[in-house]
């Protein structure tokens, strides 16, 4: 009974101001619409851009750095242990870059419930003998298949079937830059010698497309086995292991203790992106900003509108004290009025966001270097649509609290002899 | 029923501090017992109104002790105050004060909504009735401000009956009202205290008025010089 007392009072009132009610309103409207777009825009754009570079990225990469050893052998001498050692012109021994019993160490992956999937990976620095001019390159070996489900590698072949590259011996996917350089055409047959001295041709089946244009110049790919054979090596060669996670946040940790254990080097995703998730985290920041800042603006309108109320209802609110309604209930009044221009400003608002990421999304947007997106990016994270709701209320309850303190307030003696 | 303190004014005082301090209520004393029409009398600025608001528990800020219904109010939280308002206090006021975002009907209802005690249509059915007593059930769906001032004033005093409060106050309710809508109100008020042993305050400036009641305080400076 109480609350419906409060209620309908709230009611009447808002309806007698109709208009200024429905002008705030329309300032939550529209702070929550932008609010929800430029987040789901914003982080849709971040996704994009983290896409690119984090989905092929391997969350942890284990690999053989070529490093001067970090003992050396006057430190084995006794006579010379209370000594200082002052070695000069230290330079690294010719230690093998091949991760040695690769097989145990991935078998030791597979087994690890944290990983989602390993991939081996040779890289073989090359030149591509073109004419009379050699084109400096790098030649990755990777498990086609493995490359593909963990690292989207197949949604980087932009022409040609990737799957060639396992099913045609000696098949090279060249990347799009470096192809464009040399002039091949797919079916071409390129020339490569080695740093080691070996030449071998390969079969262009593919081009492959990063989007990172540094990247296309220099980076091709071939099978394992091909980059294994070029190089007069093993089927035991593997430089790299690239491991994925199911959780990526556990690369760090996990790095850290299979380098313990295998002593090889790691890298972490997180360690070597950092300034790549810098960028997103400020990313979002800005918006986060801009979006809290509309709506402080249309909390500000409401705390107008709402002043300008409880003034022109004096009369209203002193005759309801003489009736017996104690400040608790004008003030609660006041802040019923508030939170519902909040609450259905609120959920107007979220509606159109949506509309308006449904909009975006039907923008197209083509870029050579994105071959996988057709249209603007949106994420429709039901996060933002909380964030979004939860402000528009808080918001709106504090642009409330203080006209509603106010009214509470009112002595209805002042107002009654002031006639 | 009869002989029961409803209201019990004791050395009332009351100050104002702007621009200097005044003090405009001097030990006021008196008692209003159930059933009984009082009217207060007095000229303008010996401090009827200020009394009528002290007495109404809206005004607190005063000295000396106030019990209505033999219950101490003086000093007591605001929220116990805006309950007695509810629940034993009809006030009518010069001007009429409805609440023009309301019809008539919604107008009287109020304090019964307020106070909580009655169902919607218990109360909807109890507000027709007092609309019935001043002839005004006809007007019940239209808005407060469609109607006369006299009118207004009807559904005034209507709207103070809802809770079948223990008194009502007025201040001055004819005086913003012709002569025929003021005769019409004072005969309301003559109904109310034969028919229905309404205890009633009434501030009036009409000795007419005055003459009609059972008792007359009259009030001069500040102080009650009578009572
Ligand atoms: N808010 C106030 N501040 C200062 N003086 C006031 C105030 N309200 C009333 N007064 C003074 O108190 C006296 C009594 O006023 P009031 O009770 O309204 O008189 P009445 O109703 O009998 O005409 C008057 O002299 C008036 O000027
Ligand atoms: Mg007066």
């Amino acid at each position: 009974m109480k609350t419906s007392l409060i209620l309908n009072m709230a009611r009447a009132l808002m309806l007698a101001r109709f208009k200024q009610t429905v002008v705030a309103g329309v300032g939550v409207v529209f702070s929550i619409t932008m609010f929800v777009t430029l987040l789901s825009f914003m982080n849709g754009l971040n996704q994009l851009l983290d896409g690119l570079i984090l989905n092929r990225t391997p969350h942890i990469r284990f690999y053989n750095e070529i490093k001067a050893s970090t003992s050396q052998p006057i430190e084995a001498s006794e006579a010379f242990s209370d000594h200082y050692h002052i070695i000069r012109s230290i330079k690294p021994a010719a230690s093998r870059t091949s991760i040695y019993n690769n097989e145990a160490i991935i078998r030791t992956f597979k087994d690890d419930l944290r990983v989602k999937g390993v991939a081996r990976k040779i890289a073989a620095q090359v030149f591509f003998n073109v004419g009379a001019l050699d084109v400096s390159g790098v030649i990755n070996g990777i498990d086609v298949e493995e490359e593909s489900r963990l690292f989207a590698f197949e949604d980087y072949v932009i022409a040609g079937d990737f799957l060639d590259l396992k099913y045609t011996a000696n098949s090279i996917i060249l990347g799009k830059g470096a192809a464009d350089r040399m002039l091949a055409e797919i079916g071409d047959v390129v020339q490569v010698t080695t740093a080691q001295g070996n030449r071998i041709q390969l079969k262009v089946v593919g081009y492959y497309q990063s989007g990172l244009g540094e990247l296309d110049n220099v980076q091709s790919y071939a099978s394992i086995g091909t980059v294994q054979k070029m190089l007069s090596e093993t089927p035991s060669y593997v430089t790299d292991i690239q491991v994925k996670l199911h959780d990526f946040d556990l690369a760090p940790e996990m790095a850290r203790e299979y380098k313990e254990i295998f002593g090889i080097d790691a890298d972490d995703i997180q360690t070597v992106n950092a300034q790549f998730e810098a960028g997103t985290g400020i990313r979002s920041m800005i918006s986060y900003a801009v979006g809290i800042t509309l709506l402080i603006v249309s909390g500000f309108g409401i705390y107008n509108i709402l002043n300008m109320m409880i003034y022109e209802k004096m009369d209203t609110i002193a005759i309801l004290k003489a009736i017996g309604f104690s400040g608790r209930d004008v003030n609660m009044i006041f802040i019923t009025i508030a939170l519902a221009i909040g609450f259905f400003g609120g959920i107007i608002g979220l509606f159109f966001g949506f509309l308006a990421g449904l909009g975006i999304e039907q923008v197209p947007f083509e870029l050579e270097a994105l071959p996988t997106i057709k249209t603007l990016p949106v994420d429709f994270n039901p996060k933002y649509y909380i964030i979004a709701g939860v402000f528009s209320l808080v918001t709106t309850y504090f642009a409330g609290y203080f006209p509603a303190r106010k009214a509470s307030s009112i002595d209805p003696v002042d107002i009654i002899r002031g006639k | 029923m009869r002989g029961k303190p409803v209201i019990e004014a004791q050395k009332i005082n009351k100050y104002f501090y702007s621009p200097e301090k005044t003090r405009v209520l001097k030990d006021v004393t008196f008692q209003v017992t159930r059933g009984e029409f009082v009217s207060i009398m007095g000229k303008s600025g010996c401090g009827k109104s200020t009394l009528l608001y002290i007495l109404s528990t809206m005004d607190t800020d005063y000295e000396g002790s106030l019990l209505i219904d033999e219950e101490e109010v003086s000093g007591k939280k605001a929220n116990r105050l805006s309950e007695i308002r509810n629940e034993k206090i009809g006030f009518v006021f010069q001007f009429h004060y409805l609440l023009n975002e309301f019809s008539v009907l919604e107008n009287v209802m109020i304090p019964g909504l307020k106070l909580g005690k009655k169902s919607k249509e218990e109360l909807e059915h109890v507000a027709m009735e007092k609309l019935r007593i001043f002839d005004m059930q006809d007007h019940a769906l239209k808005k407060a401000n469609q109607l006369s001032g006299g009118q207004k004033q009807r559904v005034a005093i209507a709207r103070s009956l809802m809770n079948d409060p223990l008194i009502i106050m007025g201040d001055e309710p004819t005086g913003n009202l012709d002569k025929k809508n003021s005769d019409i109100v004072f005969n309301i008020f003559k109904e109310l205290a034969q028919e229905f042993h309404q205890t009633m305050l009434i501030v009036t400036h009409d000795p007419e008025f005055a003459a009609g009641t059972d008792r007359i305080i009259e009030m001069e400076d500040g102080r009650v010089l009578n009572s």
